[in-house]
């Protein structure tokens, strides 16, 4: 239940980030989308073992959250709830690979903790840099901007409806299943049959409800076309954003800027 | 089940990106053709109604853990697969989007676990078949489940085959298998009660529904399309893996390593000094004390591989990649204060 409300408020807190007006907000969505899948790729590339090369890219991340005035401990709260698989998986690594592979001072740390490191930072920037698109952007001009990048209608439509549909029905659902919860003094499991009436009449309004819409659209002149309108055009500031970005992460990409840093400073204390 | 960014590789992550946005354009064609304008709606809302749904949690008798619904099987009885498959892709696409779960780039990944085994094969090749269009209670709870299961297992086979191709995890394929399948299996026959009982529940309380879905889908999917269209996918894979795997200046070096017991040919004669020299100096990835041991070889099977051979660990390197490391955590860190402090001053 808890995880129901907690959920709807994220989306919807989601949706008030993506109001803002900064300059980022009101860039080109494809120009948003298009850098930040370079930006994932790029950081995805590299080999099992790449750390230091992979901090580099922590400049996009927190360039989006900064300049686009995104609460970053919000955004950083956010990473480390969700998705427990990586780290499931990756947790794994250090067992089956323990061949030594850095060693600082007398410490050796093995390939396996390594490669572990490198799926953690993976898993925050390219999560975060979703979460950030996503917040700068909103879902309906994510939308816009796939559609314009060659989505099929259909697909882009289904996600704009799931989108305006999810709030009313989590309503729905929450209010049944805490009217459940009233009417059943304190226990806290659900039992099957129980599940099944209740997950069986949602569908029922749901299908009600798909009903209603569609003839609220018809009366609204619907012929089976979704039209999205147009409010954007690629300028010189998304050209911008989009070149300067992809040279930036082909450098980080390239060159291992930290061990050149660090070879210069280890080189200066000698 | 859903897979993350992190454990996969951009050719995974791009292949199966490529195969399920081609399964996605034929699934629009396919609904656009079936010229059944109360279909968008609809669809959009039971993608909205499988999210309502997830938030639900039943306790599984003398367990003490909770399952809920997956969803895919009733899109697909409801909807036929072809909607069905874009409802899916929606929801996983929006699950990607709002909450992180599951990467941007592997959603490709997570489109094909979730919404292709489900909707192209356990349904028109599991479930049509055992309930063979009828309404009977009993054969529509075996279909469901067996369906389901199947499903959940392909999927979860899927998950497998996608990270261990992708190279980033250490876990041995026999072992990996074993921690998915039977985790599957029990997510799987829970799916499939649950998709059995609202199936049932609908059959009571309005039989129409299900009775129009059930008439309306012998367009489906042929066994044939189906298994063309893994074909083409397995085939699609391959290629781009090897493809990649080829390109990868990284593989070759290792097959020299193979084949020559050196990891890299002496160059003889001025031409190749000139080359070598440049390339040394273009090189993309110059090669760090850190680069060697990522292509040991990871035994197939996992079993009695013998600890890979380490190279001599150079010391500076790692020591400089730490200095380096935290200097440029710090470097980010100002840069995104200053950012934050330039925009609040103004």
């Amino acid at each position: 239940m808890s995880e129901l409300g907690a959920s709807l408020v994220d989306i919807g807190y989601m949706d008030t980030l993506a109001a803002g007006s900064t300059p980022l907000h009101r860039l080109d969505p494809r120009a948003k989308l298009l850098t930040t899948a370079l930006f994932i790729v790029a950081v995805v590339s590299f080999g099992k073992y790449e750390v230091s090369a992979l901090l580099p890219f922590l400049l996009y991340p927190v360039y989006l959250a900064a300049e686009g005035r995104l609460p970053a401990r919000y955004l950083f709260k956010k990473v480390l709830l969700v998705s427990p698989f990586a780290v499931m998986v990756g947790i794994f690594n250090p067992f089956f690979d323990g061949g030594v592979l850095l060693r600082v001072g007398h410490l050796g740390v093995s390939g396996g903790w390594v490669s572990f490191a490198s799926i953690l930072l993976r898993f925050l920037l390219t999560v975060s840099a979703a979460l950030a698109l996503l917040a700068l952007t909103g879902i309906n001009s994510i939308c816009e901007g796939l559609l314009r990048l060659g989505a099929p209608r259909a697909f882009v439509v289904q996600l704009l409806f799931l989108n305006r549909y999810l709030f009313s029905l989590a309503a729905e659902t929450e209010n049944m299943t805490r009217a459940r919860a009233l009417r059943s003094a304190g226990k806290r499991g659900m039992r099957f049959g129980v599940f099944i009436q209740i997950l069986g009449h949602l569908l029922l309004k749901t299908l009600d409800r798909a009903e209603r819409v569609y003839r609220a659209m018809l009366a609204r002149g619907f012929d089976g076309h979704i039209r999205v309108t147009r409010g954007y055009k690629i300028g010189r500031r998304e050209l911008l954003f989009f070149f300067c970005w992809t040279a930036l992460f082909a450098l980080f990409r390239f060159v291992n800027l930290p061990v050149m840093l660090g070879q210069a400073v280890t080189g200066l204390l000698k | 089940m859903h897979m993350a960014d992190a454990l996969i590789s951009p050719a995974v992550g791009g292949t199966m990106w490529a195969v399920s946005g081609g399964l996605i354009a034929y699934s629009a064609k396919k609904v656009r053709e079936e010229a059944d304008d109360r279909k968008i709606p609809l669809m959009g809302v039971l993608g909205a109604f499988i999210f309502a749904a997830q938030m639900i949690n039943f306790t599984i008798p003398g367990t003490g853990s909770s399952g809920h619904l997956g969803g895919g099987m009733i899109l697909a009885i409801l909807l036929g697969p072809w909607s069905a498959f874009l409802a899916l892709a929606s929801v996983l696409t929006v699950q990607a989007l709002f909450f992180a779960d599951g990467g941007l780039l592997a959603l490709g990944c997570n489109i094909l676990n979730m919404g292709f085994f489900t909707c192209f094969f356990a349904y028109p090749l599991v479930y049509k078949k055992i309930t063979g269009g009828s309404l009977d209670k009993k054969r529509v709870m075996i279909g469901a489940v067996t369906a389901a299961v199947i499903g959940l297992q392909l999927g979860a086979f899927g998950v497998v085959v996608e990270t261990l191709a992708s190279g980033i995890s250490e876990l041995p394929f026999k072992t990996f298998v074993l921690l998915m399948q039977p985790i599957h299996l029990g997510i799987g026959v829970v799916e499939g009660l649950v998709t059995a009982g609202v199936v049932s529940f609908m059959l009571k309380a309005r039989p129409e529904i299900l009775a129009a879905a059930a008439q309306r889908q012998p367009i489906g999917v042929s066994v044939k399309g189906a298994l063309a269209g893994l074909a083409a996918a397995a085939v699609l894979t391959g290629a781009a893996l090897s493809w990649f795997a080829s390109a990868n200046p990284d593989g070759l070096e290792w097959a020299m390593l193979r084949t020559s017991g050196r990891e890299e040919l002496e160059s003889s004669g001025k031409l190749h000094g000139l080359l070598g020299a440049l390339q040394a100096k273009t090189a993309f990835l110059p090669d760090y004390g850190f680069r060697k041991p990522e292509e040991a070889p990871a035994a197939p099977d996992g079993e009695g591989a013998p600890a890979p051979a380490w190279p001599a660990v150079d010391a500076g390197t790692s020591v400089a990649g730490l200095v380096g490391g935290i200097s440029t955590l710090l470097m980010t860190g100002l840069i995104g204060f200053a950012l934050r402090r330039g925009k609040a001053a103004a």
